[in-house]
């Protein structure tokens, strides 16, 4: 298999920019970060994206694919018709910086707010611990994020609203419940995530769940739960109750 | 003097990967004010790609493990040039750095009974690698970043070193230039760790990323320090080769630690042909002892697909030389066999290797618990770099310190799998206390304003070169990859080795007209034409280093001189830059074992 396609590449800065068109020879296997490497070596020098593992591994070449937000090393050219032009985009949810390339230093600035890992006493006298592995599984699932920020993009509170300034998103909502579920961890941040997070800002859409390259629950596994102990934590016995006796869950907002 | 944004540190750490993260967790703890910085955003350095362990002997699923056992694989692994001492503290600390990981919240698999569960890896005697699945890496660098914005580090993402600077004979700080903007910033410190990983850009067919030019080592290098052990880089066995486009991405040796086993073009296992005298003793007999070993029966022997790396790659190659590869120019790798053994091995693989599920059904449509994976090898890891005092990581310049994979000593003439992440942390720690230190002693140093100039300008020449004769920085960085590993490759020989040291210098003039169209912003051409230096000279010093051992050891294998010789056998190799500026190659005697370690690697025969 050897044709050829066309990529239509977001070009500029944070002053502005527009889609340009390049045309190119693809073939078999090929994921949309080579055709954009491709570019790069052989048309636009100085075009700007990020990557490091190229396997899906580190999160850093997040991009939206056709209007998908999607990770460029993960996405064959074979899974997208390429009988029109490719069209890639920089996440919109976050200011761009050049090209493909966008500032996702907020995340980094969020996480900073949330409270570390705080672990009770060792189980053993030589100062270790004993877990079981159905509690470290059940943690695992939100251990596997990359920080690829594509949940972070497609959640329409940021994407849309731009509450960065009292949102924490999906991202750090899976991050928070890694820490409350884990087996040594003896830190609350329900109010926290109630007060400052904006929990309460998730309405459970799933969004953020569909992009997820990693394939975490995030809402059915991290948010509700998180939204439970919310309203366990935070508010009366009586809501609690309440939610107990009409079934409802995530009530918090 | 030029005005450049000014930050000032007590320790200033290059490079965010698990070596550069826990020196600086060190450093803080020490009471220094730390900085660090790293060419890529938090979290992506290439610690993050790890994937099958981290070697320590904790004996949680063997007993008869201990450190002295490791310490005796790692010497054997590296073919007895490694810096014993180093070995040593290496084997003697892991077990303890892995578990303070457990107390700053990683979360290993688990055995039966809670502790941390252990995995078989090439080369080890025991079960020995602590894990988390086939993620690793991710579960480290998350553990040691998270914990670490805590202890109050300033990090400067996105920004790349490109001078060192000097007061004298030591290290004053550092001249880069941030990505975002193209704008120069100069970092004066009173100490400095190089914590820059690989250089596996020289190859065109790797597992590293495009952070992979060897920028420590040449810093080092230029700064006048001594780099190590050049000559031996590892060709990993098993990364992919189809489809074309993710050719070299790592297959993780879990996979034959889980039972996989490599096949011809005929079906033959044949790993089985050819058992190196050293490991004789140590290699199972049969398939049936090699798959019990994998299920973890102690009594029996490793199979030879768990030998050490440089083995496995070259009876690969063997295969494909002779006809016998597989439609790719690889061997098949064969997980789903097991189905043979367990009832639910598709569940198993799929838990035991989420990873390499994933990659293969993602990039190759292979279903790995169904077929085989086809695989070759790819260039992964550099044993060689900055070499460093084993007690305190300070290299020959002084205030100059290297951890990690940029680092050289502990691995020798070849690296065990799973004793790259455990040197990190052991290494890590060890450079960040040792850095601090230091730091406090000696006060910041000052150095001379005209060097940041000089480092200015000679940053910035790729945008005012000629345009006429001007060349694709893409263009040469691809040359050189195909160069070097075309007569710098696995297999070498005196007359390739030769001609690459005249490409060398071809390229290195190329270099010097390499263009940067465009603005300073976020450019990557600009980048990939000031990383040529790098890579060129890690290029050099790689293949002078190779053209001067004649035997084949460990990683390195020459045609024309098979086989070890035991005088070299008692020999290192020390690059450094010479006062007229060209690299010379020296011969240093290793130290002699101490009694006591030479009785440890006697009884564990
Ligand atoms: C795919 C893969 C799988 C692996 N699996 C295993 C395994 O299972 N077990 C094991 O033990 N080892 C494994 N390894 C090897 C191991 O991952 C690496 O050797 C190790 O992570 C290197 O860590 P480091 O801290 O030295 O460098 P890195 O983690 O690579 O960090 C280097 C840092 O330096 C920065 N940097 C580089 N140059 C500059 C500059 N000029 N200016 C500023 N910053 C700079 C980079 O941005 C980065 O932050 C694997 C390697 C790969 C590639
Ligand atoms: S489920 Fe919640 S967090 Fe996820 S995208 Fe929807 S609103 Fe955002
Ligand atoms: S939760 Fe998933 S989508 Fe969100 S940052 Fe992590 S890996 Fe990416
Ligand atoms: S390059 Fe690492 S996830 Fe795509």
């Amino acid at each position: 298999m050897m044709a050829q396609a066309t990529f239509r590449i977001w070009r500029g800065n944070s002053g502005g920019g527009e889609l340009q068109d390049f045309t190119l020879d693809v073939s078999e296997g090929m994921v949309v970060l080579d055709a954009v490497h491709r570019i790069q070596a052989e048309q636009a020098p100085d075009l700007a994206v990020r990557w490091n593992c190229k396997a899906g591994k580190c999160g850093s070449c997040s991009a939206e694919v056709n209007g998908m937000p999607k990770l460029m090393c993960m996405t064959r050219l074979s899974s997208l018709p390429m009988e029109r032009p490719v069209t890639i985009h920089p996440m919109k949810a976050f200011p761009v910086m050049k090209d493909l390339v966008c500032d996702v230093s907020w995340n980094y600035e969020v996480k900073k707010r949330i409270p570390p890992f705080r672990p009770r006493a060792p189980d053993a006298p030589d100062g270790t611990w004993r877990m079981d592995q159905r509690d470290v599984d059940r943690v695992m699932e939100f251990r596997k994020c990359i920080e690829c920020y594509l949940c972070q993009d497609v959640c329409h509170v940021l994407r849309e609203h731009h509450k960065h300034d009292e949102f924490i998103g999906p991202r750090f909502l899976v991050y928070a419940a890694a820490l409350e579920m884990h087996p040594l961890d003896e830190g609350t941040r329900a109010r926290l995530l109630w007060e400052e997070g904006g929990i309460g800002y998730c309405n459970i859409t799933k969004c953020c769940t569909a992009v997820c390259p990693e394939g975490i629950h995030i809402t059915d596994n991290a948010i509700i739960p998180l939204k439970e102990r919310v309203v366990d934590e935070v508010f009366d016995p009586i809501s609690r109750a309440l939610r107990v006796l009409t079934g409802r869950r995530g009530a918090a907002t | 003097m030029a005005e450049y944004r000014t930050h000032e540190y007590d320790v200033l750490i290059i490079g965010a990967g698990g070596a550069g993260l826990r020196a600086a967790i060190e450093a803080s703890g020490h009471g220094a004010r730390v900085g660090v910085v790293s060419k890529s955003l938090l979290g992506k350095a290439h610690t993050v790609m790890a994937e099958g362990g981290v070697a320590a002997a904790l004996a949680n699923v063997d007993e008869r493990d201990g450190w002295r056992v490791h310490f005796a694989d790692t010497m054997r692994g590296g073919q007895y040039l490694n810096n014993w001492r180093m070995a040593e503290l290496h084997a003697r600390e892991a077990p303890e750095r892995v578990r303070e990981l457990e107390a700053w919240g990683a979360l290993f698999d688990r055995t039966d009974d809670g502790r941390i569960l252990q995995r078989n890896f090439g080369g080890h005697a025991y079960p020995r690698l602590a894990h988390v699945g086939d993620r690793t890496g991710l579960e480290m660098i998350r553990t040691l970043q998270d914990h670490g914005i805590h202890q109050g580090m300033s990090v400067h993402m996105e920004c790349t070193v490109t001078r060192l600077l000097t007061d004298g004979a030591r290290v004053a700080g550092a001249f880069a230039y941030d990505r975002e903007r193209g704008r120069f910033l100069v970092f004066r410190a009173g100490a400095v760790v190089l914590a820059t990983g690989g250089f596996g850009k020289a190859y065109r067919i790797t597992s590293n990323s495009w952070e992979y030019t060897g920028d420590g080592q040449t810093l080092a290098y230029d700064t006048g320090a001594d780099l190590l052990d050049m000559e031996f880089v590892q060709f990993h066995p098993t990364g992919m080769v189809w489809p074309p486009s993710v050719r070299g991405i790592l297959v993780t040796e879990g996979v034959r630690g889980e039972g996989g086993v490599l096949r011809n073009s005929a079906g033959r296992r044949f790993m089985f042909d050819d058992i190196p005298e050293l490991y004789k003793g140590q290699t199972a007999d049969s398939e049936e002892e090699g798959w019990r070993y994998c299920t973890g029966d102690p009594t029996a022997r490793r199979p030879p697909e768990l030998l050490t790396r440089d083995h496995v790659a070259r009876c690969i190659l063997r295969e494909v030389a002779e006809g016998r590869g597989s439609p790719h120019g690889g061997a098949f790798l064969d997980i789903s066999w097991i189905g043979e053994k367990m009832a639910n091995h598709e569940e198993h693989i799929r838990r035991k290797l989420p990873g390499m599920y994933h990659q293969f059904k993602e990039l190759a449509e292979i279903d790995i618990t169904k077929e085989p994976m086809e695989v070759g090898p790819t260039t992964h890891y550099a044993m060689g770099g900055v070499r460093v005092d084993p007690e305190t990581q300070m290299s020959t310049v002084a205030g100059l310190f290297a951890a990690g994979e940029c680092a050289a000593g502990l691995h020798g003439a070849n690296r065990l799998g799973g004793n790259s992440l455990s040197d990190l942390i052991v290494f890590g720690k060890r450079a960040g206390e040792y850095a601090a230190r230091f730091a406090k002693e000696h006060g910041p140093g000052t150095f001379d304003p005209a060097a940041a100039e000089a480092a200015e300008r000679e940053a910035l020449a790729p945008f005012h070169r000629e345009a006429a004769n001007g060349e694709n920085p893409y263009q040469v960085q691809y040359d050189l990859q195909e160069m070097m590993q075309d007569r710098v490759g696995i297999i070498r020989h005196a007359e390739k080795l030769q001609s690459a040291l005249e490409a060398l210098e071809q390229l290195r003039e190329r270099a010097g007209r390499a263009l940067a169209p465009g603005s300073r912003e976020y450019n990557a051409g600009w980048h990939t034409a000031l990383d040529l230096h790098n890579l060129l000279t890690v290029s050099e010093a790689v293949t002078r280093a190779a053209l001067l051992r004649q035997e084949s050891r460990g990683a390195q294998s020459r045609d024309d001189y098979r086989g070890k010789d035991p005088e070299w056998g008692k020999l290192n190799l020390v690059v450094r830059k010479e006062a007229g500026g060209a690299m010379e190659v020296e011969r240093i005697p290793t130290r002699p074992l101490p009694d006591e370690l030479a009785k440890i690697i006697e009884e564990m025969g």
